[in-house]
């Protein structure tokens, strides 16, 4: 209203997390995965299948949390990403009998490329513009999947039916199983990637940049490179989680991709705990598991029972799982004393 | 070019209904510093209060000055059960809130009315306006309710005492507290007015795209878009910002070719991000200066 101009004193949008504590520790780290990898033993198929779900949504969200977490930016647009990486695959496969293991590195890459290019005009914005850019972006990628003119490869509102693979070398295992092994393994190399990168020289960079942009440039670091390539490689990681998407689920249309999932996964990183990575599965959990108990709870109410549980948490933790997790080191330190 | 009249009087017609959403969007942006994604669903809730006041036997503007009191005393509410006590957690746990808000307004609105599309009356009528085929009386009804709102707000903001402090605690929070202005409770009266302007918007819209708890999803990213292209800051852009997006959106939809329904608010969005990328500020927004 008046010409003013004011500075801006306030805390910045995403608070810094220490860099020593993106990550768990080696000895806990490994308990998880252990017993990822042993969760098939007694689990039917059905959950199995879930749990690949849960699992690549955590991917998707790591991937939001490299770019909020790491780089200070916001995003609604990662399902524009994840579609794109879904149907790369599933073109691929389809139509071309690509192997679907080799799918994935190109539904990355593209996703990477166009990540990165999407990048650029998102330079000149921020905050609540950013915001804005990205859900267009969101809004718009099942419009484009209709078209008329990609509906030779995409199936247009159709949709493109996915084969699921088998068990390689003979494997005396069902598919789903294979298919959780399959996605556990690429979770673990995204999330190793992950943590190593914002460890990184290039990590530091971006955490400078979020947490005051005007001083990491004073101190030399390239703003607008480092920016752009966090979205490039957030993008790449949600099209690879797209990819095991579509070949998990066996099926895309353009209606699976709207602007609801990337509320989906941004939710799950603030449950999570915005740039602590581990939350990542924390609030893949949530987005996955708490709407069937919602829904459990109360056929008609269930967006209700979900918003309200969804408030619960944000009142207990306003810093997502991390909170947790940073309260039981306390605890656990203080009783090794 | 008798066909670009046509069309931008239409986008005249539907902006109105985006300018009163933008304009709701920029009031609580000014009071809490951030957009409400649940600004549409409350709007709607409120819509479908006064619907059920003139299914009761409430005369219209019974029904709308009683909904108006109900609305700003639920957004107040909202603000000191729901928002008061994350205060000091971080914007995207605010954000989160608002998605679970919107949820819980949709569903209960879902059970308590269901999703069937209902007729809400029009206080204007709806006979075509100056024997124009493309405006009906409703539609100028409402652009004339737009604009006594942008006008009596103007008036609020730089000539009442509270309007001051209200932009003061907006503006400068800690300073304002310094003056002896109670921030908290202007945040809180912010949220009111919003809800309030939100409920207008609804009770104009519904009788143009009709009753149901999903009716606000389309207007709410219009308007949005609207408060963003005018620049947040200023609710005169917003205004303006809601009549150029609906020009846009409808010139789209005629004059480039395989632009149907669906492809219009990509489109629409698509311009004004390219706006934006020129004016980051929105158009009439003003810039503000970062200090290291």
């Amino acid at each position: 209203m008046s010409a003013l101009q004011d500075s801006v004193t306030r805390a910045p949008a995403v608070a810094a997390v220490p860099k020593g504590n993106i990550a768990l520790g080696y000895l806990t780290s490994t308990m998880v995965v252990i017993l990822l990898f042993a969760v098939p033993l007694f689990a039917k198929n059905f959950v199995i299948f879930q749990m690949t779900i849960w699992l690549i949504y955590a991917i998707a969200i790591l991937a939001l949390n490299i770019l909020t977490g790491g780089s200070g930016q916001f995003s609604l647009g990662q399902s524009a990403f994840y579609a794109l990486g879904a149907y790369t695959s599933a073109i691929l496969m389809e139509h071309f009998g690509v192997n679907y293991v080799l799918t994935l590195p190109v539904a990355g890459a593209l996703c990477f490329a166009f990540g990165f290019l999407f990048g650029l005009p998102a330079l000149r914005l921020s905050g609540i513009y950013l915001a804005l850019a990205t859900f267009a972006l969101a809004t718009a990628m099942p419009q484009i999947l209709k078209l008329g003119v990609f509906e030779h490869w995409t199936g247009g509102v159709q949709g493109l039916v996915v084969t699921k693979p088998d068990a390689p070398f003979g494997l005396p295992i069902s598919q789903d199983v294979w298919l959780y092994y399959f996605t556990l393994v690429i979770s673990i190399v995204i999330y190793v990637f992950a943590v190593n990168l914002l460890k990184s020289r290039t990590g530091r960079a971006m955490m400078a940049i979020r947490d005051n942009e005007i001083a990491a440039s004073a101190m030399g670091v390239n703003v607008s490179l480092y920016k752009t390539l966090a979205f490039g490689i957030s993008a790449g990681t949600t099209g690879v989680a797209g990819g095991l998407g579509a070949i998990a689920v066996q099926f895309v249309a353009p209606d699976g991709y709207t602007i609801q999932l990337a509320i989906a996964l941004f939710l799950g990183m603030v449950v999570g705990g915005v740039g602590w990575l581990p939350g990542s599965l924390v609030g893949s959990a949530f987005i996955v598991f708490v709407p069937n108990l919602a829904e459990e709870v109360s056929k008609g109410l269930s967006g209700a029972v979900f918003g309200a549980i969804l408030i619960v948490v944000i009142f207990l933790v306003p810093h997502g799982s991390r909170q947790v997790a940073y309260k039981i080191q306390d605890i656990v330190r203080k009783i090794r004393k | 070019m008798e066909l670009f009249t046509n069309q931008v009087l239409a986008g005249i017609a539907t902006g109105a209904i985006y300018a009163c959403m933008a304009l709701a969007v920029v009031m609580i942006y000014q009071a809490i510093d951030q957009l409400n994604f649940a600004q549409g669903e409350m709007a709607m809730f409120s819509t479908f209060l006064a619907w059920q006041m003139i299914q009761w036997g409430v005369p219209f503007w019974g029904a709308f000055a009683l909904t108006l009191v109900i609305s700003f005393a639920g957004g107040v509410m909202i603000e000191r059960l729901l928002f008061k006590p994350l205060a000091n957690a971080p914007i995207l746990t605010h954000v989160a809130g608002f998605i679970a808000l919107f949820a819980i307004l949709n569903s209960v609105a879902g059970l308590t009315w269901d999703f069937t599309i209902k007729q809400f009356p029009s206080p204007f009528g709806s006979a075509p306006f100056l024997g124009s085929q493309l405006i009906s009386t409703h539609q100028a009804g409402m652009i004339a309710v737009t604009l006594v709102l942008l006008l009596a707000l103007y008036f609020f903001f730089q000539f009442t005492r509270i309007g001051l402090a209200m932009r003061a605690a907006a503006a400068q929070p800690e300073s304002a507290r310094l003056v002896g202005i109670n921030t908290s409770w202007m945040v809180a009266l912010g949220w009111g007015m919003a809800s309030a302007i939100g409920a207008i918007a609804g009770m104009m819209i519904a009788p143009v795209v009709f009753l149901e708890p999903n009716m606000m999803g389309g207007v709410l990213i219009y308007g949005f878009a609207a408060a963003v292209l005018g620049g947040l800051s200023s609710p005169f852009g917003a205004v303006i910002g809601g009549f150029l997006v609906g020009i846009f959106e409808n010139l789209a939809g005629t004059y480039i070719p395989g632009v149907g329904n669906e492809l219009k608010l990509p489109i629409a969005l698509a311009l004004i991000i390219t706006v934006l990328v020129v004016k980051p500020n929105g158009l009439f927004g003003r810039s503000v200066v970062k200090r290291v």
